[in-house]
């Protein structure tokens, strides 16, 4: 067994700090950026209006009208979330914030990794602190190929709390695994699991914003009042639906994944792979209400709106499977450290 | 899953009638198959089973902790009956969670057998007509090829039909002498594969389990250095058979447990003396007279013996103890396993001595492999290494009541028929032994002496004849989803013709059946191969997708049978 660094692990510790205090600032630009949203839709709009008029120009030389409901009338981002031409300046800074906070919260993993000679994440403290990396790393990499900044606010946000709640709550220095987890499915079972539920993460937050905006974009129908005017920066309902089923799908399969290592582990340590102790229960209600929620984008009426409140209730059980089982649950799993 | 969007067949004829048809047993029958077998029962019995698997994290479970049930039932005598009643301490045994996920297996079997049927029949025949007008398909193109290059409308469609046929379509052309000769092509029929080979899979999975829990078997024991242990039943202190498993199926091997060591942490500051390895070193042999072989067992790393799996699942100290009774003869004398109740093997030590005369000991106390005394005076360990071992024992004699039959836990001793010689509050005061040391008993009733001290591991054995089938199906199933979930079911139609001045026209169209979000991509690739194999340039004004549908959002499923694609999806 490799001896411990303490040392290291002070300056992941450290690492960690300046990880969250950047995050932070990343915060607020994205904040920002969504409360000078009326002046980015105010450019939007001029675009729109112009391009509206070349298409008119164009349309009698026999090109296409993009179909796209814009202009004056523009209740929703391009659907497409591709990167559109408006320089959001805040956006771009709380971007380049995030990557900057996330270098040096990667730093922060690899040197807990290094100092305690093993995979960083033996403990609540480790799931936490890696997990939130994850989620950031998730998200900066879906946002190469899609303008998905409007969900940076609540992305970041989540970033903060996950790690604010591992220095606060989960604290551990650095240590030796338990026998029980001496297991190269340790590297495995739990690296899928963290990566899925960090996929979940986004999905959740792309579900809570299609309820949003779906209730939004009928109340608009209706001839109401805007009074979520910052939701115009997100697309409309459908497309966040489209995106967020097809990370779930990945997500999903990076789950079963982690119900089937997890039962080849099981089958290792304590002799059977499956024994219903509390994470297996919770770990396969999860599956099951994910597998609901494919189900259910097959579903004539359960599509929208019932399909993205499955995907919040499959997070929810997410964060309650990690938060609450782990903690007040007596099982085989109570060992994961605290 | 078959679709709701169906009628029941039953009620076909009555559709024109006002009056409620009268369906009779065998399509009342029908109609309760259909509602099964719908999406929709399928979907709310996956969410059902999802909410009744809940339970049983919330309350303790028999199969895993019959005492804390006991224990539960007793703290809360109101509530506790009640929920035995509904079985709410053996969930995943209990009539209604068993009712859920076998209707649940029915309905998914009665939606894979009629889709297996129709996916074979889907594959043995040509891909559909070419619709009347392609432009309206949600991806759709036109390519013009110019005069004199030897092109004919014929010449071209074979040309769209081999670079379909290279993109892995199945291809049927069609008036492929006519005006308009046109092609119909699909691709994908993996898709549907997959999504009913994972289906199948998962009942797979299920009859696996059931398979070990018909054939299998568990048992518990436990082993002090230095003990053999011998796969037969009596070698067992706990054996759980399954329904249909004999007994003479134990193949005869055996276990000696040579030593068992223990690393603790003693680096870190906050997880000091927390333990960091379990070793046993054991030797086995495979037979009676087998040759014996020197193996290690630690947790995560199980002894694969004569079909079985031995896993190293407890372990703890066992004093070496012998009591004399009041005549003077030893009564019992060997290791006696504690159980740890903490991080520092603070363990419960139990001792029934029914042998000694003229009257039966019976010992209740600690085992305390560090021992200390804190402020109050009372014994406690303070790291789980036997730096000073330590027995801390009440004592008592009478008739400990193991002559009447009645089965009784080892590890717990009914003082209720005892008289108490020594303890805390008596004069006696308790019984102190450090290692080494004899504690001759009050009223001549016989002496006890701590020898020395062993370790000893705690072992479940298993075998599962279910779970390599089980994992099989699981892996299989695995590669069902994903190829149910990414692979695309697309059709395509190609129509070609000759202009009037000698250019030929193709126009061409895509559809997806289900989720497909790479359907533009596609199209393009498709756009592409086409042109390189004309010749052709892309011109300005040529779109790069080749496609007229501007609102790409990921859901193809707009054209001239939108509605069936929304509700055909394929996914199940």
């Amino acid at each position: 067994m490799t001896p411990l660094n303490p040392m290291l692990g002070q300056y992941s510790e450290l690492f960690m700090l300046l990880a969250a205090g950047t995050y932070t600032v990343a915060l607020i630009a994205f904040a920002w950026d969504l409360a000078k949203s009326s002046a980015t839709l105010k450019a939007i709009d001029e675009r729109a209006a112009r391009q509206q008029q070349q298409s008119r120009q164009l349309v009698g030389a026999g090109a296409p009208v993009p179909a796209q409901e814009s202009g004056n009338g523009a209740i929703t981002a391009d659907p497409s979330m591709r990167y559109a031409a408006e320089r959001r300046v805040p956006a771009r800074v709380a971007v380049a914030l995030t990557v900057l906070a996330a270098v040096i919260h990667g730093a922060g993993v690899v040197t807990r990794g290094i100092a305690a000679g093993r995979v960083p994440w033996g403990n609540m403290y480790e799931f936490l602190t890696t997990g939130a990396w994850l989620v950031a790393v998730v998200f900066l990499l879906v946002l190469l190929r899609r303008d998905l900044r409007f969900i940076g606010t609540f992305v970041v946000a989540l970033v903060i709390i996950m790690l604010v709640a591992a220095s606060v709550a989960y604290w551990t220095p650095v240590g030796h695994l338990v026998p029980a987890l001496q297991s190269y499915w340790l590297v495995i079972h739990v690296s899928i699991a963290v990566l899925s539920s960090a996929l979940f993460t986004l999905t959740f937050a792309m579900s809570v914003l299609q309820l949003i905006q779906s209730r939004r974009e009928s109340k608009l129908r209706g001839g109401g009042e805007d009074k979520l005017a910052f939701m115009s920066l997100v697309p409309n309902a459908l497309s966040l639906e489209n995106l967020s089923y097809r990370i779930n799908t990945i997500a999903f399969v990076g789950w079963t994944f982690t119900l089937m290592f997890g039962a080849i582990w099981a089958e290792k340590a304590w002799g059977r792979f499956w024994g219903w102790d509390t994470k297996e229960v919770w770990t396969f209600v999860i599956w099951v209400v994910y597998a609901g929620y494919l189900h259910a984008r097959a579903t004539r009426g359960w599509t929208g709106t019932r399909a993205a409140w499955l995907s919040i209730v499959g997070y929810l059980c997410v964060v309650f499977n990690f938060t609450i089982v782990n903690q007040y649950f007596n099982g085989l799993h109570s060992y994961s450290g605290l | 899953m078959s679709e709701t969007v169906k009628k029941p067949r039953g009620t076909k004829a009555q559709d024109q009638d006002i009056a409620v048809p009268v369906l009779g047993p065998v399509g009342m029958l029908r109609w309760a198959w259909t509602q099964l077998t719908s999406m929709r029962t399928a979907l709310l019995l996956l969410l059902l089973l999802a909410v009744a698997a809940v339970p049983g994290s919330l309350f303790p479970q028999r199969p895993a902790n019959p005492a804390v049930v006991t224990q539960y039932i007793k703290n809360n005598p109101l509530t506790g009956p009640w929920l035995d009643r509904f079985q709410l301490f053996d969930v995943y045994a209990s009539y209604w969670f068993s009712a859920i996920y076998l209707l649940l297996f029915i309905s998914l079997i009665g939606c894979i057998i009629p889709r297996v049927r129709a996916h074979y029949k889907a594959l043995r025949t040509a891909p559909p007509r070419t619709p009347r007008r392609i432009s309206r398909l949600p991806q759709y193109g036109t390519l013009v090829i110019p005069a004199g290059e030897g092109v004919t409308a014929s010449s071209a469609l074979e040309d769209a039909a081999g670079v379909l046929r290279k993109r892995r379509y199945r291809v049927e052309t069609r008036d492929a002498d006519g005006e308009r000769p046109h092609l119909g092509a699909e691709t994908g029929y993996l898709r549907e594969v997959g999504n009913l080979v994972f289906h199948s899979s998962l009942v797979g999975v299920l009859v696996s389990v059931a398979l070990g829990g018909l054939f299998g078997y568990s048992g518990q024991r436990t082993i002090v250095e230095g003990e053999t242990f011998v796969n037969t039943l009596v070698g067992y202190d706990q054996f759980s058979p399954g329904t249909n498993f004999q007994s003479a199926w134990l193949s005869p091997y055996s276990v000696r447990l040579d030593k068992f060591e223990v690393r603790y942490d003693r680096e870190s500051v906050k997880q000091f003396g927390q333990p960091i390895d379990f070793t046993a070193h054991v030797t086995t042999k495979d037979g009676p007279d087998a040759a014996p072989q020197q193996e290690t067992l630690k947790v995560n790393d199980p002894l694969e013996i004569g079909g079985t799996g031995l896993y190293l699942v407890g372990n703890g100290y066992a004093p070496v103890i012998t009591v004399r009774d009041g005549n003077g003869n030893v009564a019992l004398q060997g290791p006696v396993p504690s159980i740890p109740t903490d991080g520092v093997y603070t363990s419960t030590v139990v001792l029934k001595v029914p042998d000694a005369k003229p009257d039966q000991l019976g010992f209740v106390g600690f085992f305390l492999p560090s021992a200390q005394l804190n402020e109050q005076g009372v014994a406690f360990s303070a790291d789980p290494d036997p730096l000073k071992p330590q027995l801390n024992l009440n004592s008592y004699y009478g008739d400990l009541g193991l002559d009447s039959g009645a089965p009784q836990n080892v590890y717990s001793l009914d003082v209720k028929n005892l008289k108490q010689l020594n303890g805390r509050d008596l004069p006696a005061k308790g019984i102190v032994l450090d290692a080494g040391q004899t504690y001759k008993l009050p009223d001549g009733k016989g002496s006890i002496t701590f020898d020395g001290l062993k370790r000893f591991i705690a072992v479940d054995v298993r075998h599962n004849p279910g779970q390599v089938p089980a994992l099989v199906f699981a892996l299989v199933a695995v590669a069902g989803l994903v190829t149910s979930l990414y692979v695309g079911r697309r059709r395509a139609w190609v129509r070609t013709g000759t202009a009037d001045d000698g250019r030929v026209m193709v126009e061409y169209g895509l559809l997806a059946r289900g989720e497909d979000h790479g359907l533009a991509k596609e199209t393009a690739k498709i756009r592409r191969a086409l042109q390189d194999g004309w010749g052709l340039n892309t011109g300005p004004g040529d779109p790069p997708g080749g496609s007229s549908s501007a609102a790409d959002n990921g859901k193809n499923v707009a054209g001239p049978d939108s509605g069936a694609a929304r509700n055909g999806k394929e996914s199940s």
